[in-house]
């Protein structure tokens, strides 16, 4: 068990840390494009897929490695996809924001 | 600087840009913005990782990489762009689904791939925790797909000693994870894979109704996980500041949004909620009580001579495709000096936010939005409640009645208003499944009927009288 595996596991530990305290405090309505904005960020797996085809050495891994790119694929773009439209659906207050921010100075 | 320094570079980019999309996301006001730099930062990744070398070559099947990508955008984009609104928490359940499966893959791909090496023992356990988590992922979000599209019954599926034979899955894969650390065995890896598929779908079925969102939530922090497992095996930094930033918030957000339905997560996982309502509510119910039903006229001109109303909108409203001309009505109502707000439940719908976004779409004012404490304090003084396709979130049993599967759940009081209105297809009890005392209240009319033809008829008597 190398400086590598601490490495690594002093990321994960962090990353624990971040990833709690960014999203301590969501409106609920913004709670399922988050949790669809999310769901795109875990698409980044499609950088695994491309590695393990890119390295791929029998039939196996080439079949293994071609679906994993095939799935990574809709997940990364159909994840952030969606995510833009559902908000996409928020900016008809766009007229809005303007009024907020002047009660917020006022306040 | 080195190739790789530069790649790991850009790696760190796309990183940060993730960080800040979560952040984005938490604020309406930075929410599109943050996923677009999100999708940017990602987009660096991937073509920073064609330049990569893995085991001391540049990649190779570069040509099969890119066929993969583009079937994978072919097929992603027309389903995400084009699918009905009501339809997006089944698509964001099977996007997130199938990365678990690709988490799986590219970790069983590389278990064979470096098996003869013969890896130390912790390499191969992040395999097997990516495999794990990986295919749960994948099965429970196909499942919970399956119960969104109505392709099953989005009730829960319960039979006799459910969470036993679950925790014995549980346990057989835990006991198969323990026996190939000890004998590196592919085979049992594939035996592991099928495990894993049972364990996501047995977990999975015993939930429904309202609670398949939060339900989603998790698989989506499952997913992350997997992800992290697999940037592990991989070594790649990426994938585990990626994966577990999306495991940690994931596993945050769920807990926020059973919060919001007033319940704790274990309750959520494990009660089978709403299960047994249907056999002793329903039943019970053909007492012959009369409820009062009204035709559009009647509901029109009570609407007409009121001086405030506040229109609860529902899942109904979504499918009915209503809230164009809902907002008519609303419209219709102020040009006659009526006060007219909506009280949004922050469940209202299959999603949070639901209700927002659809009010958005036609262009309702936001300041007509009010949130659920706002409402109810304001309802009193309402003289009707109009019900749009919503049930369970103005269901009085969540606050009086013990015994009720929801109770606990904050509700929107709509039988403080001085007339109540349901706008519904049918008597049929709401999504989780339960009875509504309401409907029976000597207030309450009810309008049945699709809710946009309902709304459309109503327009044209308000704008008669």
């Amino acid at each position: 068990m190398g400086n590598v595996l601490l490495q690594y596991a002093t990321v994960l530990v962090l990353s624990i840390f971040v990833g709690t305290e960014i999203i301590s405090k969501v409106p609920s309505i913004l709670h399922t494009p988050l949790m669809s904005g999310s769901n795109a960020i875990h698409g980044v797996i499609l950088v695994g897929s491309m590695l393990v085809l890119g390295s791929a050495t029998t039939n196996l891994e080439e079949v293994l490695g071609f679906l994993a790119v095939i799935l990574g694929t809709l997940n990364v773009v159909g994840g952030f996809v969606v995510t833009d439209r559902m908000l996409e659906m928020f900016k008809a207050r766009a007229p809005q924001p303007r009024k907020t921010e002047t009660e917020e100075v006022a306040s | 600087m080195s190739r790789e320094t530069l790649i790991d570079l850009l790696y760190l980019f796309s990183a940060t840009t993730f960080l800040f999309a979560l952040k984005g996301l938490g604020s309406p006001k930075h929410a599109r913005r943050g996923n677009l730099i999100a999708a940017g930062g990602m987009f660096v990744a991937i073509v920073a990782t064609f330049f990569k070398y893995v085991d001391g070559h540049p990649l190779h099947h570069v040509g099969l990489i890119l066929l993969g990508i583009f079937i994978g955008t072919v097929v992603a984009v027309p389903v995400a762009r084009f699918v009905k609104m009501t339809a997006m928490p089944q698509l964001v359940a099977i996007f997130n689904g199938v990365g678990g499966g690709a988490a799986a893959l590219v970790s069983i791909t590389e278990f064979v791939h470096i098996k003869s090496t013969h890896p130390a023992t912790y390499v191969t356990l992040e395999v097997l925790l990516g495999v794990l988590i990986g295919t749960v992922s994948f099965a429970g979000s196909s499942i919970a797909f399956a119960k969104l599209q109505e392709l099953m019954t989005g009730r829960p599926v319960t039979y006799p000693g459910q969470q036993i034979i679950n925790a014995v899955i549980g346990a057989g894969a835990l006991a198969l994870i323990v026996t190939i650390l000890v004998t590196e065995s592919t085979l049992l890896l594939w035996v592991l894979l099928a495990l894993s598929f049972i364990l996501g779908a047995a977990f999975v079925l015993p939930i429904g109704g309202a609670d398949v969102p939060v339900l989603i939530s998790l698989l989506n922090a499952f997913t992350g996980l997997a992800v992290a497992a697999s940037g592990f095996t991989l070594g790649s930094n990426l994938l585990i500041v990626a994966g577990t930033l999306v495991g940690a918030s994931g596993i945050l957000l769920t807990r926020l949004m059973s919060a919001a339905m007033g319940r704790s997560l274990s309750n959520v996982l494990f009660s089978a909620f709403g299960s047994n309502i249907t056999a002793s509510g329903a039943t019970e119910r053909d007492d012959g009580r009369s409820v009062r039903s009204g035709s559009a006229e009647d509901v029109g001109i009570l609407l007409s001579y009121a001086s405030r109303v506040v229109i609860i909108p529902g899942y109904g409203l979504a499918v009915a495709q209503g809230q164009f001309v809902l907002r008519e009505l609303g419209e219709l109502l102020e040009s006659k000096g009526i006060e007219v707000f909506y009280a949004i439940h922050p469940v209202a719908g299959r999603m949070p936010g639901h209700m927002n976004v659809l009010l958005a779409e036609a262009n309702v004012p936001y300041e007509q939005l009010k949130e659920m404490d706002e409402a109810n304090s304001e309802l009193q003084t309402a003289d009707v409640a109009l019900v749009v396709g919503a049930n369970d979130t103005v269901n009085p049993a969540a606050r009086d009645d013990k015994t009720s599967p929801i109770y606990g759940m904050p509700i929107i009081n709509a039988e403080l208003a001085e007339n109540v209105v349901f706008l519904k297809r049918s008597m049929r009890p709401g999504f989780a499944g339960i009875e509504n005392e309401l409907l029976y209240n000597p207030k309450t009319i009810l309008l049945f009927g699709d809710a946009k033809d309902s709304l459309t008829k109503m327009v044209a008597v308000v704008k008669a009288s």
